[in-house]
């Protein structure tokens, strides 16, 4: 097992992902099998390649003029919202 | 009527040999009998449909519109449709209405294509045989006991079982070209960047790109035109022009250089697949195409590159799904932390998790360099072999998939034997050149006979190239023209 429980659980809270009890040493498992899997890319010789972020080599990042060019369109957006008041997302409360 | 190919229907349109009207009721007829066996579509878009389709009417009353006029479509339920239900097949997104179109499906509208429905998928697009659907697993109209291939599974069956004439998808690491070939479909995925990403739900970006599924490749080559272009609303969309497909497809198989990849020919292949790859070589060589075997070394290192890339992005990607804006919250949060916990832990399905879990820890301080900075060193050495084999041969052929369909189940436990069915596919995500699949024989198991694909993959921007190789094969077989069983 490449993956200790207590690494899953710490993993699972930086991803802020609830796993069940049950579903724990399953996670185990299969994590340690696929982390087991891809620790062969290390005896790849990859001295001196420089790490590839894009697929197409000559793109560069556009830019474009600061302006706004997008409408308001709250109240659309938040009809897929689970909780909201008066324009505002509600969360429960974080500063007591 | 639901045999014919989509350039045949368009014939038909024009000649008012059938309505829109009359074409689009036809198949959602057949969607309402013959879909839910098959669980292909997530949402039937019916009104939306007949409404697309009287406009469409109009049009060609009126002696307007473009060769896809009035021709009805399917989208993969991972394109935003304004007004419409659109899930990535999850619970997360299960009453998602989005509020915008995506460019791919604005572009189709714009053609003046029907829009049928949203058709299931894997959740989020991850999985290889659309069994991780929070909508249940899609049959093979070929053998309802198999998987039709994911992640693009509900297109490809709706396309092969004639539900609809053709269907979006997209592809990450084979989600277009592994589904084609295991339902007997021409599928396409294009070069990065030729197809706008913008309302399309994100999975990989660097990866991710939009295509066709069709029972052609003339008529991939008709949608794949209306369907791409720069859009400025996608950063990594590319402004260069979009050749007219369907105009090239006559470009001639003699003087053509194939390059046969011995790395996939190897290990792991099905004889029977492998049997089926090799007989469209001798046709392709008849007809005057020239074969080169070639060796990409770097090749091995992909699947492994691929699961540490794609879980980096996805984690990224998909940290967005917080439980506040969008999407599933759980009930009765005691605080912030357990609102973000529990929604994600109760919305995402178990696959999801894994891939973000995995993706957060090859991200995590102390293990960056080790696994994310030598997965992207090992994606260049990939990128440099295709681009060393394009400067000797115009396309490398190889299987598509390693085996013909399998069966429902036989691989859900086994994430790995899972991810090695996009063995051939996921070098060509990884190096963002275009790729496609096409029907190239059959297979018997179990005394059912099984659609085997080949694979096209070219240089940058081939796409026209790549089509056109798969239309002349098309000339010269009868393969991509048999239709499952039952749907006929």
């Amino acid at each position: 097992m490449s993956l200790t429980r207590n690494q899953v659980e710490g993993i699972a809270h930086l991803a802020r992902l609830e796993i069940t009890e049950a579903q724990m040493p399953v996670y185990v498992d299969s994590l340690s099998r696929i982390i087991d899997f891809v620790e062969q890319l290390a005896a790849a010789d990859t001295a001196g390649v420089e790490p590839m972020a894009h697929p197409l080599a000559d793109q560069v990042q556009r830019l474009r003029p600061d302006a706004a060019t997008e409408t308001d369109q709250r109240d659309k957006f938040q009809h897929n919202a689970p909780s909201v008041a008066a324009g505002l997302y509600l969360v429960p409360k974080v500063i007591e | 009527m639901h045999t014919l190919t989509v350039s045949e229907l368009a014939a038909g349109l024009r000649a008012r040999q059938f309505s829109s009207l009359e074409l689009t009721q036809h198949f959602l007829g057949r969607i309402e009998r013959l879909g839910p066996e098959l669980n292909a579509f997530v949402t039937v878009t019916y009104e939306r449909a007949l409404a697309d389709a009287r406009a469409a009417d109009a049009k060609l009353a009126r002696g307007e519109g473009g060769p896809l006029t009035g021709v009805p479509v399917a989208h993969k339920d991972i394109f935003c449709t304004d007004g419409i239900r659109t899930t990535c097949s999850s619970k997360m997104l299960s009453n998602f209405v989005a509020p915008y179109d995506a460019t791919v499906v604005k572009n189709w509208h714009d053609a003046g294509t029907v829009l049928l429905g949203k058709t299931n998928m894997d959740e989020f697009a991850m999985g290889s045989s659309n069994e991780t659907s929070f909508f249940g697993p899609v049959k093979n109209p070929w053998d309802h006991a198999r998987v039709p291939g994911g992640s693009s599974g509900g297109s490809a069956a709706a396309v092969a079982a004639c539900l609809a004439p053709a269907a979006s998808g997209t592809d990450t690491g084979g989600s277009i070209r592994q589904p084609a070939a295991l339902t007997n479909l021409t599928g396409v995925k294009p070069t990065y960047g030729r197809v706008s990403r913008y309302g399309m739900i994100a999975f990989a970006s660097s990866l991710d790109q939009a295509g066709v599924l069709t029972r052609s490749a003339e008529d991939a080559a008709l949608l794949l035109s209306a369907m791409s272009g720069f859009d400025p609303r996608d950063s990594t969309s590319v402004d260069r022009p979009v050749p007219d497909y369907a105009a090239e497809l006559g470009q001639p198989l003699k003087g053509l250089r194939i390059g046969l990849i011995k790395e996939f020919f190897g290990e792991g292949l099905d004889p029977a697949v492998e049997r089926c790859v090799r007989a469209a070589i001798e046709l392709l060589q008849r007809e005057g195409a020239v074969v080169k075997e070639l060796s990409l070394p770097s090749l091995p290192l992909s699947v492994p590159t691929y699961y540490v890339v794609a879980p980096a992005e996805c984690s990224s990607n998909l940290s967005r799904f917080d439980g506040v804006r969008f999407g599933h919250r759980c009930e009765q949060p005691k605080d912030l932390l357990d609102l973000y916990r529990r929604s994600r832990g109760e919305g995402f399905g178990a696959e999801v998790k894994r891939r973000i879990m995995t993706g957060t820890y090859v991200l995590s301080a102390g293990y960056y360099d080790a696994y994310y900075l030598k997965a992207q060193k090992c994606r260049a050495l990939i990128a440099q072999d295709f681009a060393r084999a394009f400067e000797d041969v115009d396309v490398v052929l190889s299987p598509t998939a390693p085996t013909a369909a399998f069966k429902l189940g036989a691989k859900t436990s086994d994430p790995i034997a899972m991810y090695l069915n996009d063995i051939y596919s996921i070098a060509a995500n990884l190096a963002g050149l275009p790729g496609l699949s096409i029907p190239c024989g059959f297979v018997a198991e179990d005394g059912t006979e099984l659609p085997v694909g080949l694979q096209l993959v070219g240089p940058h921007f081939g796409e026209s190239r790549l089509l056109s190789v798969a239309h002349q094969y098309q000339l010269r077989t009868e393969w991509h023209k048999r239709v499952p069983a039952g749907y006929a």
